[in-house]
């Protein structure tokens, strides 16, 4: 019965065929081939003829006990941290600042130039940031001599480093982010504004009561998504600005997973802090879907 | 509907923050641009460089196209971008069809083998070793097949799918249409604005390339755009420079990123449009 029926389909499977060929290779043969983490991988043996590592998790261990352990973690959860501290507010006010415009024309001006640096690469920006801030002809800098003060080597110093990471991010994002805050108060019922009007309510007072309520489901249900990806601080984004002055700021685990296996040739234990990060983070989706689903917005 | 003096104050305000927003976009480009069009001389003269030029040059322009490797890294990114672009979609398409009939047997499984992907993957070292045995590392294909499909434009593709309506497919299929005939020829040209879209993500996706080029590729002729700008942002001594002729680094640098965002920056208004609809399709199911 059922061969018959997997034979009625025959062409859905064939249109299939090259996307599963795709994933099975690029996606689940890494999958297994995160068992390098356990073996002490050589690269003329393979993944299958690698010796077994002994004891089993001595890459593990030697990441835990290493000095940069508690470095990487940290530098990790703090740049997301900061992301998602000061990346949320920034795309809903704007949204709002949008949404309250009254002349149509001006709107979607301001809303193609804010949402147009989303589209730039990191490198791009990068370019940009080294034209307003490097030290010796950086714009801001020129503006600080002439102020009379110091220059300062933005893009070297670790004070500053993280602040110029998630600043160009919000700069990147902030009208992106908007547009799906937007759609959300397109939603709401316009009686709503209306009778609160008649009541006279005025701007301030309707966007805390009814724009803000209306969009709450949005904002939380974008919170949560981000939780789950709290160990993606942003690879390319960082690999591309950092420098080994800020290393000690700005090195996360995917920056060291990078240079520590492709550049200095140690695969397995790479690999091991590799399967550690996938590990939490998938631990971190789970757990923030089903408290997504306890307010009512699971995402699967 | 009445205006009064508090609500017209109000708009006023807004209308100011938004210019700040607008500008605080545009800012930075222009300055870049300006840089990249300033004569050495003007700088040595007046000291820094400022938001309008005095004068023009386009030297910085000329060298990059006559004496770096920018050119050559341009067509390595349109190729990728196109060449790259057509494969995601067909694949795309040709896994989110069949996903979105309910009927397939064992549609859940595969369901599961895309959305798995989301949540766990083998991480950088595993697939490294996949790229590598599979023999594509220092080819154009690393920079195009390790990324075909995403799982996600997967997702959003098949939910507009399962939109249209059902009584489509049985009169096609009365009429004696076979599936590939009913996806090119029915269900394509009505979701023309999503496959759109989703193709716009992956082609800003292919020229803004950078994290599978310094994985896969060590040869230079292979390099994308992003790779080369890259590089010569972190160089400080221009390589180009000759005494006769100088153009500053900065100059150079920031030509370089004029040109590697300028395609973007045209084309982008002409598609804002549908990545606004995109974005939104994407929400409605996430």
């Amino acid at each position: 019965m059922l061969a018959r029926r997997i034979w009625l389909y025959r062409a859905f499977y064939l249109m299939l065929l090259p996307g599963v060929l795709y994933y099975i290779v690029f996606k689940y043969v890494p999958m297994y081939g995160v068992v390098i983490a356990f073996k002490n991988f050589n690269i003329n043996d393979g993944i299958l003829g690698s010796p077994w590592a002994d004891p089993w998790n001595k890459h593990f261990l030697q990441f835990f006990q290493s000095p940069y352990f508690g470095q990487l973690l940290t530098n990790t959860f703090l740049i997301s941290l900061y992301k998602l501290a000061f990346g949320v507010v920034p795309p809903i006010a704007m949204a709002l600042l949008l949404n309250e415009c009254r002349i149509k024309w001006f709107k979607s001006l301001i809303q193609t130039l804010t949402y147009m640096p989303h589209f730039l690469s990191w490198v791009i920006i990068y370019g940009i940031l080294l034209a307003l801030l490097s030290q010796n002809s950086g714009l801001v800098n020129y503006w600080i001599k002439d102020a009379g003060g110091d220059t300062v080597a933005f893009l070297t110093s670790t004070s500053y480093f993280r602040s110029i990471l998630v600043g160009s991010e919000i700069w990147q994002n902030l009208g992106w982010g908007a547009i799906i805050y937007l759609a959300a108060m397109a939603g709401i019922d316009p009686t709503l504004y209306e009778a609160s009007r008649v009541d006279g309510a005025n701007r301030l007072r309707m966007i805390w009561h009814i724009t803000l309520p209306g969009i709450r489901n949005v904002i939380v249900m974008l919170l949560i998504l981000r939780l789950g990806h709290m160990l993606d601080a942003g690879f390319e984004q960082i690999y591309i600005m950092y420098n080994i002055q800020v290393y000690p700021v700005a090195d996360i685990i995917d920056t060291w997973v990078f240079r520590t296996g492709l550049q200095q040739l140690n695969f397995s234990l790479a690999a091991a802090v590799g399967l550690f990060k996938a590990g939490i983070g998938l631990i971190l989706v789970l757990a923030s879907n089903r408290i997504a689903k306890r307010w009512g917005e699971g995402i699967w | 509907m009445v205006r009064g003096i508090e609500d017209r104050l109000f708009h006023g305000i807004v209308i100011a923050i938004l210019v700040l927003c607008g500008a605080a976009a545009v800012f930075p480009l222009l300055y870049v641009l300006s840089v990249s069009l300033t004569p050495f001389s003007e700088v040595l003269k007046n000291g820094g460089f400022i938001l309008i030029p005095r004068s023009i040059t386009f030297d910085a322009y000329h060298k990059l196209l006559t004496e770096s490797n920018l050119p050559r890294a341009f067509w390595v990114t349109i190729y990728i971008t196109v060449v790259g672009t057509a494969l995601n979609l067909a694949v795309t398409v040709l896994m989110a069809y069949p996903l979105s009939r309910k009927v397939l047997p064992g549609r859940s499984l595969f369901l599961f083998l895309v959305v798995f992907t989301l949540l766990f993957g083998g991480g950088i070292i595993p697939t490294y070793l996949v790229v590598k045995s599979v023999g594509l590392l220092n080819s154009t294909w690393a920079l195009i097949l390790p990324n075909l499909v995403w799982s996600f434009n997967v997702l959003i593709m098949k939910s507009f799918f399962e939109s249209l309506p059902e009584e489509l497919f049985e009169s096609a299929r009365m009429d004696g249409a076979r599936e590939f005939r009913i996806l090119w020829q029915m269900v394509l040209p009505l979701s023309l604005p999503v496959t759109m879209t989703i193709g716009l993500f992956y082609a800003v996706g292919h020229w803004n390339e950078f994290f599978q080029a310094i994985m896969y590729v060590t040869d230079r002729s292979l390099f994308p755009l992003q790779v080369i700008v890259r590089e010569l942002l972190v160089q400080t001594q221009a390589p180009l420079e000759n005494v006769e002729n100088m153009t500053p680094t900065e100059t150079l640098q920031m030509a370089s990123v004029v040109m590697a965002s300028l395609p973007i920056i045209i084309v982008y208004p002409f598609l804002q449009k549908h990545f606004t609809k995109g974005m939104l399709l994407g929400s409605i199911k996430g």
